[in-house]
């Protein structure tokens, strides 16, 4: 009997400080994995965010650094420009990315550098209690949005893939979602091909994962599961939002 | 044939496996563990297919598959 699946080598022993039911954990073993298929552990760098995955660095078994809140893109940049031949991943969530670092992920993508980002979108601010971020959904109730998020008061959710798209340097955008199975082996090559075209120095990459937040949602695990099914990835849909590699 | 092992002194009882089981082998256990939480038990040993759904789902990579 040959043991077929079991915690991949990038990932230390640490258990998760996350939520039951926290889709980042997922996120992480699914980057290991690329990770170790990859054959890159020995060289690759990750950037740790602010938020929910602030300790991703004790998570993986990496180089790992950590980013003030929205910066891992800046910080990434330095660290492959000045080891090209490093793989550099940033592991961001929507307050980071969307919201206080929006200006350092729109510069990255638009010199093309050559990094990976990984990007986590539960459509709230995890850490601090469930506020509104700059993805929450309209008419989605959080602790400052609590008559729901307000078009007119609060803007509309901003889709970063597609933000993005309008780029010229950005070669591959995808949003996967974890929700089942069979969506969690689809996120795997998403992310194991935004690696792979760093490693073949192709460019700037992007995966935003749609992920569930069970406990600032006030929802149990399974709700919030349907919830990203039936609610979430109809505002933000799933798929490829561009691929110059093809 | 096919098993899978879990550990449960870190399993957090979000019930993601149970869910994705397609042979329905997993249930929660009757104790609970240092969490204070009931963990997710192999009960069919039987019928374990070894798909890895459940090591799939799992978020926190407690799960082990055999086959």
């Amino acid at each position: 009997m040959k043991k077929i699946f079991s915690r991949p080598e990038s990932l230390t022993n640490a258990p998760f400080s996350y939520c039951p039911g926290c889709g980042h954990g997922i996120a992480h073993r699914l980057v290991a994995e690329s990770i170790d298929e990859l054959g890159i552990r020995e060289r690759t760098i990750g950037v740790a965010p602010v938020g929910c995955a602030v300790f991703a660095y004790n998570y993986f078994n990496l180089d790992m650094t950590e980013a003030p809140h929205g910066r891992p893109p800046a910080a990434a940049t330095g660290i492959k420009r000045t080891n090209p031949d490093k793989i550099v991943f940033a592991y961001q969530g929507d307050g980071d990315i969307a919201a206080i670092g929006m200006s350092e992920i729109v510069h990255a993508a638009n010199r093309g550098e050559n990094i990976t980002v990984i990007f986590i979108n539960n459509a709230n601010y995890g850490m601090t209690g469930g506020q509104m971020a700059p993805t929450t959904l309209l008419g989605q109730v959080t602790q400052t949005t609590p008559f729901g998020r307000d078009p007119k008061r609060e803007g509309y959710p901003i889709k970063v893939c597609e933000l993005l798209s309008s780029l010229e340097a950005p070669v591959y955008l995808e949003r996967v979602a974890i929700y089942d199975p069979k969506q969690v082996l689809n996120a795997k090559r998403a992310i194991k091909k935004a690696f792979a075209n760093q490693v073949e120095n192709k460019g700037f990459s992007l995966v935003e994962i749609i992920s569930n937040c069970p406990v600032d949602w006030g929802m149990t695990v399974m709700d919030s599961i349907k919830w990203v099914k039936d609610v979430f990835i109809k505002t933000f849909p799933l798929g490829i939002i561009k691929d110059k590699t093809r | 044939m096919p098993k899978i092992e879990i550990d449960e002194k870190t399993c957090k009882s979000c019930g993601l496996c149970i869910e994705a089981c397609p042979k329905k082998c997993i249930a929660f256990s009757k104790e609970v563990n240092k969490l204070g939480l009931p963990w997710a038990e192999f009960v069919k040993p039987q019928d374990c297919i070894g798909c890895g759904f459940c090591y799939q789902m799992c978020p926190d990579v407690c799960i082990e598959v055999y086959k």
